[in-house]
């Protein structure tokens, strides 16, 4: 056999070795990849779409906005506090609510509210909305975020176990839409697309978020 | 001695490191200018990182990267482990000081010129080194996991959510799951620990390898240009007839000057202690005003001051065209003068940088964009203001306070500064401005129509339009004296079809 062909051989030999550790690379990335991207793909678990309990709707008198803290309905063991989360109720009337999520549209800071002058105000860059969640000053381009609700069994619950974000508000979150109250009460609808870009995993589509509205409270509401 | 000999020998024969040592060191010649205290910035910062090893992995020793327990562990750092919390202070202050001499390292490198032909690449490693140091600085403050991290969590997930298309899955990525919480906190400590550090020790390793490669940055003369064709020929013949031995010509200055910068660091540990942590990461605590670390200062104000239309696009795109513009320098700027006598841009370009970065970091510090959320309750209105005030005035104080205008307006150099002071507003602005300011809003104020009844409003403005210096009148509408002259009858001729001025728009 001559010198060249052995080359040959050998080098071949080479090539599938690499060929070989390229195909066994990709086989290994493959779950690899899908482990490093559990959280976007959220896995098998969708446990903190689940709705959260903020008590019963008579501890939120008419009219009024009141911090309410929720547990975050997926925890894992090292979570510690940071699964226990707090949120603004405000009760327009006697079934119809706004609950704000804490952060602020802007940057995410916790928003607090003064009842005085009927404003949300922001601590980090000085963001401001009103008593509806809209916007009043600062930075924020947009209005608090606000999280789907609904009343079962006359206890005000949330769909609220996602951080919102501006490029990602509790409006993407699949669950029930909220009701459409807020045209009637804020100055400007920041909500309006909100609403249209819903989904509902409960049976309750966007075009029927209304009719579920009129149903709380009334009976367990489409869940 | 002649033991340590065969011992020495015995490790030679099999490691064979003598001559690579003595190359890189006694052989290593460097021209004999660059043994200057300009050139050890470098060495620094690789002394502090390796500072930053050692103490990392000490804390490593008791700290639990766990969403329960992080918080905790620290504070038994702090206070129960012996000398704990003097690790913990070295770490802390040690990054704040190798975020600065990276900083100063590269101001230095940039004003030499020693990007220029042909250190390119050394730059190019440089500029991802700065990254990553800033990468360790910010999951360094995540690792703290106090309030100040959890709520700076927040911060940079906003911030990330807004890339078009991709943010959201970003989010998501960045903290391990839906919301903030312990997979938040193992995921940057992995990038903490494991990921960052292995990719810096990787570059610095090459970084160096390049400087003793190619040689150190030669003291740049006004007048002498690089070429391409000629730069290196001309080096090596520097180095031959100008050269001194890098050992011990120039590293007992890096030498003097590493203990110095250690010295300082333990200084500071001592002096100031650790930082943090702040209070526990508990989201349902919302009386906090989060801050970032120093080096993150300029970034707070800025997002504070910019304006909202404009805040995305500077947030995705400023960091790209940032990193760009120092990527791709040495190919802009690859060839011709080093010196910064002659560089009269590139030294207006570093102070231009240096006064933002400064400016907006002091800026910063005094946060006059943030209300003052206890000043309502926590700063009265000054006694002087309300002397020989009406009750009508004084009633309008009150509600000047309990309506929290205090928390953005200051009086008496008290209370917030998002608005404007108001102890001279009555001179700025006439009462029927005042009312439409007050009821409406507007430039960055928002309207209290709904929350102040028509009584409030007028207490409100009767109080307002009392603040104006002594001696200088408060503004009045010109034009409607005017008007209200031409309207009113003549006092001689009284007109019967014309009814009395009312109170409310009697002119003073």
């Amino acid at each position: 056999m001559s010198q060249d062909a052995n080359i040959t051989r050998r080098g071949f030999l080479m090539r599938a070795g690499i060929l070989l550790n390229g195909l066994v690379a990709l086989a290994l990335a493959v779950p690899i990849l899908r482990y490093v991207l559990a959280s976007l793909t959220r896995g098998r678990n969708n446990a903190y779409l689940s709705w959260v309990a903020l008590g019963p709707v008579a501890d939120f008198p008419q009219g009024e906005t009141r911090l309410a803290t929720f547990r975050n309905p997926f925890v894992t063991p090292t979570d510690g506090k940071t699964v226990d989360t707090a949120c603004w109720v405000r009760r327009v009337d006697s079934d119809h609510f706004q609950v704000f999520a804490i952060n602020c549209a802007h940057l995410g800071c916790p928003v607090r509210w003064f009842p005085q002058s009927g404003l949300f105000m922001c601590p980090c860059h000085g963001g401001a909305y009103y008593r509806d969640g809209s916007r009043a000053s600062g930075p924020p381009e947009r209005g608090l975020f606000e999280y789907p609700y609904k009343i079962s069994n006359g206890a005000l619950t949330i769909q609220a176990g996602e951080l919102p974000t501006p490029g990602d508000s509790t409006a993407r979150l699949q669950g029930a839409t909220p009701p459409d109250q807020l045209v009637a009460i804020g100055p400007t609808n920041h909500f309006a697309n909100l609403s249209a870009t819903s989904h509902s995993n409960d049976g309750c589509s966007a075009a029927t978020a209304n009719g579920c509205a009129e149903l709380l409270g009334k009976r367990p509401p489409c869940a | 001695m002649r033991l340590i000999n065969q011992i020495g020998e015995w490790f030679e024969h099999r490691l064979q490191l003598a001559a690579p040592i003595r190359e890189i060191t006694v052989g290593h010649r460097i021209p004999r200018n660059t043994a200057s205290w300009f050139y050890v910035f470098g060495s620094a910062a690789l002394t502090i990182f390796m500072l930053q090893l050692v103490t990392g992995i000490l804390l490593a020793l008791i700290y639990v990267p766990s969403g329960a327990e992080a918080w905790s562990s620290l504070q038994n750092l702090n206070h129960d482990v012996a000398l704990g919390w003097f690790i913990r202070a070295l770490h802390g202050w040690g990054s704040n000081f190798m975020v600065a001499v990276v900083l100063i390292h590269m101001v230095q490198v940039f004003l030499f010129g020693a990007y220029k032909f042909p250190r390119e690449l050394t730059w190019i490693v440089g500029v991802f080194l700065l990254l990553m140091t800033l990468g360790m600085a910010f999951s360094g403050q995540v690792l703290r996991f106090d309030q100040d991290a959890y709520w700076g969590l927040g911060i940079g997930a906003s911030i990330a959510s807004r890339v078009p298309i991709m943010g959201p899955a970003i989010v998501k990525i960045m903290l391990g799951g839906p919301i903030i919480a312990g997979a938040t906190l193992s995921r940057f400590f992995a990038l903490h620990v494991f990921v960052i550090p292995g990719m810096l020790i990787l570059f610095v390793a090459v970084h160096l390898l390049m400087v003793l490669k190619l040689g150190i940055n030669e003291w740049p003369m006004p007048g002498r240009l690089v070429h391409r064709a000629t730069y290196e020929k001309e080096y090596r013949e520097l180095e031959k007839t100008d050269g001194v031995p890098f050992v011990p010509n120039g590293i007992w200055k890096d030498m003097f000057f590493a203990a110095f910068i250690l010295l300082a660091i333990a200084a500071c540990a001592i002096y100031f202690g650790p930082f943090g942590p702040s209070g526990t990461p508990d989201p349902t605590i919302i009386q906090t005003a989060p801050r970032p670390d120093y080096f993150f200062l300029w970034l707070y104000a800025l997002l504070s001051l910019l304006p909202p239309a404009m805040e995305t696009p500077a947030l995705l795109i400023g960091p790209v065209v940032v990193i760009a513009g120092l990527l791709l320098l040495p190919f802009l700027s690859g060839e011709g003068e080093k010196s910064w006598l002659r560089r009269p841009i590139a030294v207006l370009t570093i102070l231009l940088v240096a006064v933002i970065l400064g400016t907006f970091t002091h800026l910063a510090g005094l946060a006059p964009w943030s209300p003052q959320m206890n000043a309502w309750s926590g700063d009265p209105v000054p006694a002087r203001f309300l002397h020989g005030t009406t009750a009508l005035q004084r009633q309008g104080a009150l509600i000047f306070q309990s309506k929290q205008c205090r928390n953005c307006h200051s009086l008496g150099e008290l209370g917030g500064q998002r608005g404007p002071a108001l102890d001279s507003v009555a001179v700025r602005l006439t009462q029927d401005q005042l009312i439409r300011q007050v009821i409406q809003g507007g430039g960055n104020m928002p309207a209290y129509g709904k929350n102040l009844s028509p009584a409030e409003t007028t207490a409100l403005v009767a109080f307002l339009e009392t603040l104006h210096p002594q001696g200088q009148p408060a503004a009045r509408d010109a034009s409607r004296d005017q008007v209200l002259r031409e309207s009113s009858p003549p006092p001689t001729s009284p007109d019967p079809a014309q009814p009395a001025l009312s109170p409310s728009t009697k002119q003073p």
